[in-house]
């Protein structure tokens, strides 16, 4: 199977050197980040790549744009992992949206094209019989979204809920265990390389909110839109507050929550018994789905880092591969 | 409820039958055992849940079917869920805010502790609220959402099982 990488961040870096570690029979043809880009039909020496990144800062030509790659023919899958933009979905979408209509799979980590345009995008795939797989947009490593389609298949669905952002999680443990207050909880994550510079797309809870409308989108098929979530983030928490949660042998966790036979969809800091399954610690994700047949399913598991989340697009990949004997 | 109902077979069914004819829901019937009783006749207490003003159309349905009541006791707050507000809870006049749920007659706050760390600080408050029944524990959990909102607090509710 030949791929095409977009993107070379901490995640793009991560599934390049997992693909060259791991020997999967999967051949790299392209490969760009936002400055250049290289392509090799006969597959990419990717060590030197990663090398030459690492000591320039571009992975190769600086004349080959993304949009080159996404042109080139020689790949099965486009593994789609820049940033997200929540405004736009930009570049992403329109890569997407090219390498669908050329009839090529895509895997992506980027929550932005599938958090604005999930139901095209997927129509867009079915209508050139190939696939979209985002594993990666949701919870890291945990296989939530293979559990929901494949494994629990044939259930039906009533709600989804769980902690689905690490750096959240990070402050919350921290404001708990030491009596941090926010501020200094958050320089901690920052610190450790848990938060971004700006962390508002975490800490509002508005990384969490994208993951739900991605969920609630594959679950329910019912078009929600990032607008239509009831979004408190955990910046206005007070240590006193997780102290009051405490004498009760409660905590606070951000919680997303999709139960659209109730009519929730929202993100907020809620109470928690201290035993309750999804109370995990650091940067652990956990979610729970309510299933008729199956009852209440929780998984836990690290939500992001660059090898996890390459966990869940190598999980993708090899997915795709063995479900499209085509794509060898 | 306790009442006093002849020992015979079918009696105590036969006995609770106007609690469910008034829309009233059994949650536990306890029987107790009195050696000094009359013979042929047990206590037996009734945990229910009903609506206030049926209370004396089920006595008066009891009584014409030859229970006799012992006692009827009134435990009107059968819910209870703890919520976290944080925000500038004093200067939003915080007793306001436990009036809007006492108010409404089906809820109240029993319990309240709060920590001001400092006069300029946010602080944080954890009520505890007790209502009749859980659509009326909705009921006052709305208020609360409202009153955060139109003041500016911070609400933090407990997460529901299986939402």
């Amino acid at each position: 199977m030949r791929v095409a990488i977009l993107g070379l961040g901490s995640v793009g870096r991560g599934v390049a050197s997992m693909i060259a570690e791991k020997k999967l029979g999967i051949t790299v043809t392209g490969i760009a980040d936002s400055r250049g880009g290289v392509l090799d039909p006969a597959g990419i020496d990717i060590p030197a790549v990663l090398e030459q990144k690492r000591a320039t800062g571009c992975c190769g030509d600086p004349s080959v744009t993304a949009a080159d790659i996404v042109a080139s023919s020689d790949y099965d899958v486009l593994v789609e992992v820049t940033p997200t933009n929540i405004q736009t979905g930009e570049p992403a979408l329109t890569s997407i949206r090219t390498a669908l209509s050329m009839g090529r799979h895509v895997v992506t980590s980027n929550k932005g094209p599938l958090a604005l345009h999930f139901t095209e995008l997927m129509d867009l795939a079915a209508e050139n019989g190939v696939e979209l797989r985002y594993e990666a947009t949701v919870c890291g490593a945990i296989p939530i979204i293979q559990s929901i389609q494949h494994g629990l298949a044939g259930n039906t669905v009533h709600a989804i809920y769980g902690i689905m952002n690490g750096t959240c999680n990070y402050i919350l443990t921290r404001m708990t265990d030491e009596g941090l207050t926010y501020e200094q909880a958050l320089a901690e994550a920052r610190e450790l390389g848990y938060a971004e510079a700006d962390p508002t797309f975490d800490v509002k809870g508005i990384d969490t909110a994208l993951k739900c409308v991605i969920l609630a989108n594959t679950i329910w098929k019912n078009g929600v839109r990032l607008e239509d979530v009831e979004c408190t983030g955990i910046d206005l928490l007070t240590v006193e507050a997780l102290s009051l949660a405490d004498s009760q042998n409660c905590t606070i966790r951000l919680i997303g929550e999709v139960a659209p036979e109730k009519g929730i969809l929202r993100v907020s800091p809620r109470i928690v018994p201290k035993k309750h399954p999804l109370v995990v610690r650091d940067t652990l994700n956990a979610v729970t789905v309510v299933t008729d047949m199956a009852g209440a399913i929780t998984q836990v598991g690290k939500g992001a880092g660059s090898i996890e989340t390459a966990s869940a697009i190598i999980g993708d990949l090899l997915f795709i591969r063995d479900c499209h004997a085509g794509s060898n | 409820m306790k009442i006093e109902v002849k020992d015979a077979p079918g009696e105590l069914v036969a006995a609770l039958k106007p609690i469910s004819e008034v829309g009233g829901n059994i949650i536990a019937v306890i029987h107790e055992w009195d050696p000094t009783l009359r013979s042929k006749t047990r206590i037996v207490q009734v945990v229910l849940d009903v609506p206030g003003e049926r209370v004396d159309g089920l006595a008066d349905s009891l009584k014409s079917r030859g229970v006799s009541i012992l006692r009827i006791g009134e435990e009107r707050l059968l819910m209870k869920r703890s919520v976290i507000m944080i925000g500038h809870l004093l200067h939003t006049d915080i007793s306001d805010t436990v009036d809007r749920i006492d108010q409404t007659g089906f809820a109240e706050v029993v319990e309240m502790h709060m920590t001001m760390p400092g006069i300029t600080q946010r602080s944080s408050a954890r009520l505890t609220v007790s209502a009749t029944n859980r659509a009326h524990m909705e009921t006052a959990m709305e208020i609360l959402r409202s009153v955060a909102h139109q003041k500016e607090l911070l609400l933090v509710e407990p997460l529901e099982e299986g939402v």
